[in-house]
């Protein structure tokens, strides 16, 4: 029998009452949000409890959201999936925007060590507790964190690539 | 000497001198990469070395890091093709047909029966050119360079094909959304024909060669295993999954492109050591071909190759000069005014080397949000410093090549 949406809902809320919330099924995946402190213990329940069985991390990865509030300014998303019953949830997590931590996963998933060090050379999240935090694409001397949104693509000082030339402006395009 | 070669704050140098405190013999540092024929890519390994043993090893990546997710984030969608060819460039048709599905996925496009059986032929095509490359290559870097001549020219035919389908070889940018940008050509599937012809004959051969060649056998049997659990933990997945025994295959667990109308096996390993990795690419290129004849017999009759979505599909450049809607349509699409809904999707393929995903979150606008690319490779690559302790310097170069790291998925 597959696993459905309402029974991993229930267990969690069972267990940390509010801090998971806003479960909704998104196309095809099932997602929710939990809170930030909470994080390990939430996705080493998912994984170790023997009927949601998140035994695999898919994928991690940071958001930058600029124009929230500043204590939801980043989020950082975890994508679980249980093999036995093919059953993929996304977990989605807001962290402040000036002080961005979160707890590592490093001792949960073996996988995570690197999808970390990547999420914090593009962001500049501090992965409290991770072994070996330090940029992974990006050369060691870099100061700022890239992906970013106010981090330009391009030199702002061009003047061959005005796209006022183009009809478009900042909203547009 | 090797205060010349390190920095004093390197956890390697603390163990050098503990090292030498025990017994007096000097733990050796070897620099392996970033460039070097033997490692196949940008790839730095410092090693610290017993002798011929190594015992740990550090590696460095970045050196091709072009920053795709970046510049997706200013692109519009069909412009980010390109960027999903220079990911694992040994099969760039898996990645394109990866991102145009996901853009499917997204707004809710429907594509036809034979568009879909044609980008299953050419995914399959994609992985056995993946996987002819790197089980070929895992045979040179153990001596045996005949193996690779023998195979290697049917790479040379597949890209044949697929410049009849889209007119490039390596970084193919092939299809569109909702199918692909003009049908095959009788010429393609003349190709296909002859390419299904004279390949297997080769493959078998090569397979003769190697299966059971008592040196093949020393240099790969129990070099860099890796448990079930242990892989799975390092977020493996893909034939190097297979090979540790767990018959995990996207294009079976979810399946895309009318995956599910095909018969095929899904091989498994044992040990996951290199041998088990080379012998289950080696009969996923088998289960490859049997998809492909599958796809051909079962093909749809007509000459449909792309859904009718004209608010996404470029219309044919004559009806562009001649007719005004069709005009209209080629404008807004190529100013990025069609209409995206706000979503958040994870959508993932099997790829050459694992589950290739890609999670996108669009606002509306003409770009996505945030494009990020799940790599495989970048993945289960953090494994191997473990799989290495213990081996043989010779044998680190076995083990890189028969997990078939490919740089540019790697950092993308």
């Amino acid at each position: 029998m597959a696993l459905e949406n309402t029974a991993i809902q229930e267990k969690l809320v069972a267990t940390f009452a509010e801090d998971v919330f806003n479960f909704q099924q998104e196309r095809d995946i099932f997602s929710f949000e939990i809170n930030a402190h909470k994080n390990t213990a939430i996705i080493l329940f998912l994984k170790n409890d023997p009927d949601l069985r998140f035994h695999f991390l898919t994928d991690l990865c940071g958001i930058h959201y600029p124009e929230n509030p500043v204590e939801k300014q980043f989020a950082v998303v975890y994508l679980l999936h249980n093999w036995y019953e093919n059953k993929r949830i996304k977990i989605k997590t807001f962290i402040n925007g000036e002080n961005p931590e979160i707890k590592t996963l490093s001792n949960i998933f073996l996988s995570s060590n690197w999808m970390e060090r990547e999420t914090y050379d593009f962001y500049g999240f501090n992965f409290i507790g991770h072994p070996q935090l330090k940029r992974i694409l990006n050369m060691d001397e870099m100061t700022s964190f890239p992906m970013r949104k106010e981090f330009p693509l391009e030199d702002g000082g061009r003047t061959d690539k005005d796209d006022r030339f183009f009809g478009r402006t900042i909203d547009n395009c | 000497m090797s205060e010349l070669l390190l920095p004093p704050e390197h956890r390697y140098a603390k163990i050098i001198k503990e090292q030498l405190n025990e017994d007096g013999n000097e733990l050796s540092i070897l620099n392996l990469g970033p460039t070097h024929p033997a490692t196949h890519g940008i790839f730095q390994n410092i090693l610290l070395m017993d002798g011929e043993r190594i015992l740990d090893a550090e590696p460095t990546i970045g050196y091709i890091h072009r920053a795709f997710e970046k510049i997706a984030e200013n692109r519009p969608f069909y412009q980010i093709t390109p960027l999903t060819d220079r990911m694992n460039y040994c099969s760039s048709p898996i990645n394109n047909m990866g991102w145009w599905m996901t853009l499917e996925k997204l707004l809710g496009v429907e594509v036809p029966k034979r568009a879909q059986y044609l980008r299953v032929i050419v995914m399959e095509l994609a992985r056995i050119t993946d996987h002819l490359i790197c089980n070929s290559i895992l045979g040179v870097d153990t001596g045996a360079y005949t193996g690779f001549l023998y195979v290697f020219q049917f790479r040379e035919k597949v890209y044949e094909i697929y410049e009849e389908i889209c007119g490039a070889r390596l970084t193919t940018n092939m299809g569109r959304i909702g199918g692909f940008e003009r049908d095959w050509t009788p010429k393609a599937f003349e190709l296909l024909d002859t390419f299904l012809e004279e390949f297997p004959p080769a493959w078998k051969e090569f397979e003769n060669l190697f299966e059971r060649n008592r040196i093949f056998i020393d240099r790969t049997v129990n070099v860099g295993p890796i448990t079930a659990e242990k892989a799975m933990s390092y977020g493996f997945t893909g034939p190097n999954l297979r090979a540790a025994g767990v018959d995990y295959d996207v294009r079976v667990a979810q399946p895309y492109s009318s995956y599910e109308d095909f018969d095929f096996k899904i091989p498994v390993g044992k040990s996951g050591d290199t041998y088990d990795r080379f012998c289950v690419r080696n009969a996923e290129v088998w289960e490859s071909l049997s998809i492909i004849r599958q796809a051909l017999d079962k093909m749809p009759e007509g000459n449909e190759y792309h859904a009718e979505v004209p608010d996404y599909y470029l219309p044919p450049k004559e009806d562009v000069y001649n007719n005004m809607e069709s005009l209209i349509y080629h404008f807004k699409i190529v100013m990025g005014e069609v209409p995206v809904p706000v979503a958040e999707i994870y959508h993932p393929v099997e790829g050459g080397n694992g589950e290739l995903g890609f999670y996108l979150i669009t606002d509306g606008s003409r770009t996505p949000y945030r494009l990020h690319f799940r790599r495989p490779c970048f993945i289960y690559y953090q494994a191997y410093p473990e799989m290495t302790k213990g081996a043989l310097l010779s044998d680190a170069i076995v083990i890189l090549s028969s997990l078939n790291v490919i740089a540019g998925e790697l950092d993308a």
